[in-house]
């Protein structure tokens, strides 16, 4: 679907045109991401990050396939395998430090993607979809990246593995038999080593499938914008080519460019030295921690010290990490307000810039610390309020709030004025 | 209906994190955080250590490299393995073809018997790796008071700091503070073990390995100082870890100036392109 003032694919050259007719996928492009796709024309630079992520995927898939050609996924010649990568392989070093840091520019961006949808009200009707996709995505990321983490088979990706999988065993009744399937053994071994590294070569191509159906999703309502009012007339819309495809080029450029510094100043900035250090199931490391990017999560894991109507502290801190995100699902029917954008909504935005962003943040924090207090105690007021505002304070809030008045349309928004509409602010 | 449920599931989160909040609470409380630990009011942060191949314009001192080299060569190589470095690799830090063939053949290194098959050594050869001191784990603990000395190669990465942190290590032993030992009786330096303020639990079981000026002899006149051999080595153990660091920050200029000039056109042609949709300034 699209607006009826979309511009029309008519191909000039008679090739293309012989194309169209047998197999239309310049069509297809062209009204996906040409100038066929109507977006709204106040979309502001958090709608970059979409695209931003898209470019991740596809420079983690490209150095990925390069790195598997290299990689040995042996528990005994893994190590050793990776640092041949960085030795001996023709700019293998660049290809390595390129996938290492680009999980971690991947979820820097998709962080930044999933604030904005939050803030802006993305996840509301008509996008429930997108959203609920985007979620897809998030998890399957989420378990590519800690497979990713365990095929340099170092200190930390042992016993990363060793704790992440030792969660299952805390269901009752099936869960250290499903531990023990995860990992085919007692502990990490080469048979983990081995389904990681076949998972971790399929889990992209599932995410890049999931990617297709969130973007044709997101093509049936169209793009979502700051002012949360959906699109009116022609003049709320720019095609997508060349006005978005020049907003977004230059963002890649600057995109690229910070990643690029960190790629080749200082590559080793977001990893764990233990990690230099090869697996040794003897050796327990001092502080067990997993990459920077789960760390909210791995905070909310250890928020739980105390048994609580009889259920172990370890079931509640599963539960609650696994919870943390299953809540996303049911975001569209918690939040009914049918404001859609943070910027209209006073309320709402107050829990979400003094509530839910600091709330985050602690959790960084925390998930990198110590299991120790005070950072129990305070990934616990965390941990807290995250739940408190998914569950309890969004409900109520959107039943409460009295929304600010909303522009009639977009083009009022951008430039002051709109001349459809019959009941504009005065001039 | 769904958030009657969702506010039951909330306040069911909310209230077991109150209660672990509680108990936490009352538990820091009525004890405190926790005793203060021997390590934790005694280990110190490395010494500032500035090499050559720092910064982003970094490159490695080659003379300095063949020190280092020298140093492991002479007293590290003794309990400690390099083995993700081949000889050949050394030619990065200038030796010639023939130099590499010498200190290759320095080495004894595993082999076979061509006549009989049997294990023996041989001299090395530029492919070879450097030969482990010690057969295995078990021999290396029994010759070092139950520690095995970690393999070097990576170690300047598998350590916070790592160059300095190697720096201030070798230079870093020391008498156990009488302050220490009367704050935590428990904590006293064991049998065979060696104090030391730059290692995480203190206490070390590497003797101290430089311990005299002229330990080595620098064949380009530098002063071989403890402090000198221990800069020198730590800097070795930079390239060993990566011994890329170089060309990768050389690569890194040219990439950058790349993006940087194309992300100004791609503004440029951006400003360009939205220049009558953009809000009329009235």
């Amino acid at each position: 679907m699209s607006f009826p003032w979309a511009n029309e694919y008519k191909p000039q050259a008679p090739f293309m045109q012989w194309m169209d007719e047998r197999l239309p996928l310049p069509r297809l492009v062209y009204n996906a991401i040409g100038a066929g796709y109507p977006v709204p024309r106040n979309i502001n630079y958090w709608w970059n990050f979409g695209i931003l992520a898209g470019i991740c995927l596809v420079l983690q898939l490209v150095t990925g396939i390069v790195l598997a050609m290299h990689y040995a996924a042996n528990a005994g010649v893994a190590f050793d395998s990776v640092e041949h990568i960085m030795r001996d392989v023709n700019w293998g070093w660049l290809m390595r430090y390129a996938h290492a840091n680009g999980a971690s520019a991947f979820f820097v961006v998709i962080y930044i993607h999933i604030f904005r949808g939050l803030y802006f009200g993305s996840y509301k009707a008509p996008r429930e979809m997108v959203w609920l996709l985007g979620v897809v995505i998030f998890l399957l990321m989420m378990a590519t990246a800690f497979m990713g983490y365990v095929l340099p088979w170092g200190q930390m990706s042992f016993w990363g593995a060793k704790v992440i999988t030792g969660l299952f065993s805390a269901i009752p009744l099936v869960g250290e038999p499903l531990q023990q399937w995860l990992l085919g053994g007692f502990s990490p071994d080469n048979a983990t080593l081995n389904r990681f590294f076949s998972l971790h070569y399929l889990l992209p191509f599932v995410i890049a499938g999931v990617v297709i159906l969130h973007i044709w999703a997101l093509h049936i309502p169209g793009s979502s914008n700051p002012t949360g009012v959906e699109v009116k007339s022609e003049s709320d819309t720019l095609p997508f080519y060349p006005y978005f495809v020049a907003k977004d080029g230059w963002a890649m450029g600057l995109f690229l460019f910070l990643f690029c510094a960190v790629l080749f100043f200082a590559p080793n900035m977001l990893g764990h030295p233990d990690n230099y250090i090869e697996a040794n199931p003897m050796s327990t490391p001092t502080h067990i921690v997993p990459e920077w990017y789960f760390w909210p999560f791995y905070a909310m894991l250890r928020a739980f010290t105390y048994d609580f109507l009889f259920i172990p502290a370890k079931l509640l801190g599963v539960l609650a990490m696994f919870g943390s995100i299953l809540v996303w699902f049911f975001l569209p029917w918690l939040d009914k307000s049918p404001v859609r954008s943070g910027g209209y909504r006073p309320l709402f935005r107050k829990f979400f810039w003094y509530g839910l962003i600091p709330t985050m943040a602690l959790l960084f924090w925390c998930g990198g610390a110590p299991a120790e207090e005070p950072y129990l105690m305070i990934s616990q007021i965390a941990t807290f309020y995250y739940f408190a505002h998914f569950l309890i304070i969004l409900p109520i809030v959107s039943a409460i709030e009295r929304p600010d008045p909303l522009p009639y349309s977009i083009t009022e928004a951008v430039l002051g004025e709109d001349e459809n509409a019959q009941l504009g602010p005065a001039a | 209906m769904a958030r009657i449920l969702s506010i039951l599931v909330g306040l069911f989160f909310t209230v077991a994190l109150l209660w672990s909040f509680g108990n936490g609470a009352i538990l820091v409380a009525t004890e405190g955080l926790g005793e203060e630990t021997a390590e934790h009011a005694f280990h110190q942060h490395p010494k500032d250590l500035k090499l050559a191949s720092d910064g982003a314009f970094g490159k490695f001192d080659r003379q300095q490299l063949q020190r280092g080299f020298q140093v492991y060569k002479e007293v590290c190589a003794a309990c400690h393995s390099l083995r993700l470095v081949a000889f050949r690799d050394l030619a990065a830090l200038g030796y010639n073809e023939a130099e590499v063939k010498a200190i290759a053949a320095g080495y004894q290194v595993p082999g076979v018997d061509p006549n009989t098959g049997e294990q023996t050594t041989r001299p090395g050869l530029p492919t070879d790796y450097f030969p482990k001191p010690f057969a295995n784990d078990v021999a290396a603990r029994a010759a070092n008071n139950n520690a095995i000395p970690p393999d070097l190669s990576l170690i300047a990465k598998a350590r916070h700091n790592g160059a300095a942190y190697t720096y201030s290590l070798l230079t870093g032993y020391q008498d156990q503070p009488a302050e220490l030992v009367e704050k935590f009786p428990d904590s006293k330096t064991g049998e065979g073990l060696y104090y030391n303020p730059y290692f995480p639990n203190l206490n070390l079981a590497m003797a101290p390995p430089l311990v005299s000026d002229g330990q080595v002899t620098y064949g380009d006149g530098t002063e071989p100082t403890v402090d000198q051999m221990s800069k020198d080595v730590a800097a070795f153990l930079v390239w060993t870890a990566e011994p890329k660091l170089e060309k990768r920050k050389q690569t890194g200029w040219p990439v950058l100036g790349f993006l940087l000039f194309a992300t100004v056109l791609g503004y440029l042609s951006y400003r360009n392109i939205w220049a009558d949709k953009k809000k009329k300034k009235s």
